[in-house]
């Protein structure tokens, strides 16, 4: 129980809130690195991922890539990228794309294969060319499904993000690590109460989003299905929301 | 006038869904192709847009081979309709009406002026044009389905058993709604259907498959009927049986029909 009050002394500090290295400061920067993270890793997995599941063709390797890439351990990538390209952010950027990538893979796939065979079928037969037919058609149903995946990889980059601070000036981490070096037990725990707090409000603003993006045609469709049960098994393997986030 | 020359299409796993088709398509009437699943039927239909490239011959719309037309840009001339609507989901009513004259570049105010009136061609009531597809029975999704075949008006209306997911009393209904429409507008219909009561009720010319993509016969209704031209053919229309095998018996002095099971089936008018 000391723990927790040294904690929320520490975090009511004021000398805390300003100057450089303050808990907002450290916040930006955690934000930061986090954007930066899921930008990259977005422009990397999601193009593929629509590729994968607009074409049906590659399914299995992404889906051998993302389990891949999903067993290997952050921290341990982390040393390695550190050793080799030296202290600094690129080392925890690249850990972090590469800890993005599966989910992220995961949900523009699925997201995109969850769309009715038949819908893209008509929209073709109607003549939308290839790309009309993934941004008027797939994106818009799918949307719910990939956004499920950003989630689930922003929560994931979020909490992980600490340990930029094993390798680089930047984020909530640095107070993870100076309490943990100086022994300051509260200042360690109030970071790690700072981060949880961090992913709980973006996470929250992600479960907005996911439920704004659903397109208020399909919203009605699913009370029309829940009458009339499914007309198509949905296949999705890979289920975007496995880690970080239970629904 | 479509026109079939030696159309053959062969799948990558050796299955030939069309063996060497010859048909022509007269203009202006309706041609339904009828079958049983697994003849090619709808594999043919969907050759005239381009949806599925023959292996083997030509296809020709007034003359022109279709595999020298961008099939996008052939797509959005030919109306097609297919079972289950294939309304888009997340588009109110009026928009997937719309899609098409939007997508060739229409201005968005004539496009959904023209799909209101399009609702009033298919006997909906406008009041539905806000409303997302799921929230329409499932005739009404096929009639939005006709709607939005009809909505560039094109020459050529390709519908896939458009009526084969609906009730049969819905059913009975849109087949006499196409009847009237086509009445009015006179386009050059190819329709799909395994159901040969439905093909003799719509198509100024039937065209029978069998299976493995072959023609049994292709001629109107009641030439069909007189003359089948084989036992395949004879026994799919059921001419020799139930409601089609047809007699007369003289009650009271009036010439009365009945099938072959002696139901009433009408009077004769002379």
């Amino acid at each position: 129980m000391n723990l927790f009050l040294d904690a929320f002394a520490w975090l009511a500090d004021p000398a805390n809130w300003t100057g450089p290295g303050s808990i907002p400061q450290r916040i930006a920067e955690h934000l930061w690195v986090s954007a930066l993270v899921l930008v990259i890793a977005s422009a990397i997995a999601l193009p593929l991922g629509a590729l994968v599941g607009h074409t049906g063709r590659g399914r299995e390797p992404a889906v051998m890539v993302s389990g891949g890439l999903r067993a290997l351990p952050t921290l341990g990538v982390l040393t390695l990228f550190g050793i080799w390209i030296g202290i600094g952010l690129a080392a925890p950027v690249i850990a972090l794309v590469i800890l993005a990538i599966p989910p992220l893979l995961a949900g523009a796939y699925a997201g995109f294969e969850s769309v009715d065979r038949r819908t893209i079928d008509a929209a073709r037969a109607m003549g939308m060319r290839e790309l009309q037919v993934v941004g008027k058609v797939e994106l818009p149903l799918g949307m719910p499904i990939v956004v499920g995946g950003i989630r689930s990889a922003t929560l994931q980059i979020i909490a992980t993000a600490t340990l930029a601070a094993y390798i680089a000036d930047e984020g909530l981490g640095r107070f993870i690590f100076a309490g943990l070096k100086t022994r300051d037990y509260g200042e360690m725990l109030g970071g790690s109460i700072l981060v949880i707090l961090l992913a709980l409000v973006i996470d929250g603003c992600f479960a907005l989003t996911q439920r704004v993006v659903v397109p208020a045609g399909v919203r009605a469709t699913r009370t029309a299905e829940l009458r009339s049960g499914p007309t198509r098994s949905r296949t999705i393997v890979g289920r975007p929301n496995t880690e970080g986030n239970q629904e | 006038m479509i026109e079939f020359r030696g159309v053959t299409k062969q799948f990558p796993d050796g299955t030939i869904a069309v063996h060497d088709v010859d048909i022509v398509i007269p203009p202006r009437k309706t041609t339904v192709l009828v079958g049983s699943s697994g003849s090619g039927k709808t594999t043919l239909l969907r050759m005239i847009n381009r949806m599925v490239d023959p292996t083997g011959g030509q296809v020709l719309i007034d003359g022109t081979d279709v595999a020298t037309v961008d099939p996008v840009k052939l797509r959005r001339g030919i109306g097609y309709v297919m079972q289950n609507s294939g309304l888009l989901p997340h588009r109110k009513v009026i928009d997937n009406v719309a899609t098409v004259p939007l997508l060739r570049g229409e201005s968005r105010r004539a496009a959904h002026a023209h799909a209101l009136e399009l609702l009033d061609t298919v006997g909906l009531d406008r009041s539905l044009a806000d409303r997302y597809p799921a929230q329409l029975s499932g005739g009404q999704q096929q009639r939005v389905g006709v709607a939005r075949g009809l909505a560039v008006d094109p020459n050529i209306l390709l519908m896939d058993e458009p009526f084969g997911a609906v009730d049969p009393i819905v059913r009975a209904e849109l087949q006499q709604e196409l009847l009237r429409l086509q009445g009015e507008l006179g386009k050059t219909v190819v329709f799909v259907t395994h159901d040969i009561d439905e093909a003799f009720l719509l198509g100024d010319q039937v065209v029978i498959m069998q299976q493995g993509g072959l023609i049994s016969q292709a001629a109107s209704p009641a030439e069909i009927l007189a003359h089948p031209a084989d036992s395949f053919v004879a026994d799919f229309v059921g001419a020799d049986r139930g409601k089609r095998a047809l007699h007369v018996t003289e009650v009271d002095g009036r010439r009365v029909v009945v099938d072959a099971d002696g139901r009433a089936a009408g009077v004769l008018a002379s």
